[in-house]
């Protein structure tokens, strides 16, 4: 008899240690675990930047320049064309530049390939560059804007 | 003199006699693979100049884009023997992971996973993975070109993962970007959280060793019962630690004449807003993965190439720390063991070397 009462109280007594248990180690974890994961910053939509002078860009060649947090890539083509993209790369997050050479835009990172409408034409790249950007000359000034 | 009176006065309060007792009775078995029973050792050594000169790296290193580049800058050319200091992590570092590697390829081997030393093999296995974490998050604290990119490679990796990835990648970065906000938590674990962990998990690896003693090959085993000769042995204190001493003391003036030779280059400061340029990889020891998935088409039967070659990298890792279970008892089981660790072996060599000679077109 009196053993089964001990035994009845032990168990209720180990119930109480692991609510307890677990508790503390639940109000020390939750908010170790969400300090962890960095908070999720706004970030105030780029419309458009300014790329530099156009006269500085000569044909068959590019400029990688800042949109908003990320880069973009404006090339002017042979043929004289100015066109811009998002320059991440679609592969594994590498900025990507043109190769005067093959005429085209590359990653150096893994040799991913790109052709003039930021389409993955070669290696890793599993699809095109994120964005391709308007392109407006004012004044010698380049102006890339994000399509609506 | 001091110790006659000194050396009573602590036996009374610390277990010095157990203890030295413990290490004289202790032996070490000796046969002809005995020499990769030191590698072990070889790796703690290391992780101690780690911590040494890491010590003294965090007195001038200041963590935040804007300042790191220019403080390591500062560290090689400003402090007296600042670039020593700094060569002898950096190549300490790459020697710790080859010893690491060195060691758990030898346990593999000679079957030394074996019961009861499951747990060892385990907490090994762990103690890898942490140096080898080690390495990745000190390889961008230098805020130069090259690990700049690597890292944004290394981290966007991750995001290949099914569902969790996005939140992988920005745990690791510190949000969306690789920028100062990563910088300043990569040093925080390279530099606090897995020196903790490293230390338990060390302690943990060490007690285990101590307490089921030097493992003895099978086959060495075998030759003994067969009553091909006695397993020989030798104490631990001073033959084996003198050993110990001596392959140490040999590491320290190879990674002395690295270090003056072949001083550990700083590269170019990192810029976001450059092209990646060519020439990008990781450290050696992560070669062999990144040659893979270059080779890894974008598509294998409609299933992204990096996530098969994650997921191949992930099933591979389980693999090797859950070993011992695996792994069959039968002389015929470890056979197999040993051609899979080879295969392997070879596999990570060629990747490297393809990795090393592999012209950028
Ligand atoms: S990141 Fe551009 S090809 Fe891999």
């Amino acid at each position: 008899m009196a053993s089964d009462d001990r035994s009845g109280r032990r168990s209720v007594l180990n119930w109480l240690l692991g609510f307890w248990g677990t508790g503390v180690f639940g109000a020390v974890l939750y908010p170790v675990a969400r300090y962890l994961a960095p908070p999720d910053l706004p970030e105030a939509a780029t419309l458009s930047v300014s790329a530099g002078s156009a006269r500085t860009l000569p044909p068959n060649s590019g400029r990688v320049v800042p949109f908003g947090p990320r880069p973009a890539i404006v090339i002017r083509t042979g043929a004289g064309e100015l066109r811009a993209f998002s320059a991440t790369c679609t592969h594994l997050d590498c900025t990507v530049q043109y190769r005067p050479d093959l005429q085209h835009i590359w990653c150096a990172c893994h040799n991913g390939h790109y052709d003039l409408n930021g389409r993955n034409v070669a290696g890793p790249p599993p699809r095109p560059l994120d964005e391709v950007y308007d392109v407006n000359v004012k004044d010698d000034e380049i102006v890339i804007t994000r399509r609506s | 003199m001091m110790w006659p009176h000194l050396r009573p006065w602590l036996d009374e309060r610390l277990p010095l006699a157990d203890l030295t007792e413990t290490l004289r009775r202790k032996t070490v078995p000796h046969h002809q693979y005995s020499v990769w029973y030191y590698f072990g050792g070889m790796t703690l050594f290391l992780f101690g100049i780690q911590v040494g000169t890491g010590a003294l790296l965090l007195l001038y290193y200041r963590p935040s884009a804007t300042e790191a580049y220019e403080s390591v800058q500062f560290i090689v050319t400003r402090v007296p023997f600042g670039w020593l200091i700094r060569s002898v992590h950096a190549w300490s570092g790459n020697l710790m992971v080859a010893s690491a590697f060195a060691h758990l390829f030898s346990v593999l081997f000679l079957h030394a996973y074996r019961r009861p030393r499951e747990l060892t093999w385990i907490s090994g296995v762990l103690l890898l993975l942490l140096t080898l974490a080690f390495g990745f998050t000190g390889y961008l604290l230098p805020w130069n070109e090259v690990s700049f990119f690597a890292t944004r490679v290394g981290t966007d990796l991750a995001a290949t993962v099914p569902l969790v990835g996005n939140g992988l990648v920005r745990f690791m970065r510190g949000g969306n970007d690789v920028t100062g906000a990563t910088l300043t938590r990569l040093f925080g674990f390279h530099v606090a959280i897995l020196p903790a962990i490293a230390t338990a998990l060390g302690c943990l690896h060490l007690f285990l060793i101590q307490r089921h003693g030097m493992s003895v090959p099978p086959s060495v085993e075998r030759r003994v019962t067969e009553g091909a000769g006695a397993l020989r042995a030798i104490p631990f204190l001073p033959h084996f630690i003198l050993r110990d001493l001596f392959a140490w003391t040999a590491v320290l003036a190879l990674m002395a004449a690295l270090s003056t030779f072949y001083p550990w280059e700083l590269g170019a400061k990192a810029d976001p807003f450059a092209p990646a340029p060519a020439g990008i990889r990781p450290e050696w020891y992560f070669l062999w993965a990144f040659e893979t998935l270059k080779h890894l088409p974008p598509t294998i039967a409609g299933i992204s190439g990096e996530l098969l070659g994650v997921a191949a990298m992930g099933a591979g890792a389980a693999t090797v720390l859950l070993l011992p279970f695996l792994a069959g008892h039968t002389p015929r089981a470890r056979r197999l063991v040993l051609w899979v660790g080879v295969v392997a072996l070879a596999f990570m060599a060629v990747m490297t070397g393809l990795a090393l000679t592999g012209a950028v077109p």
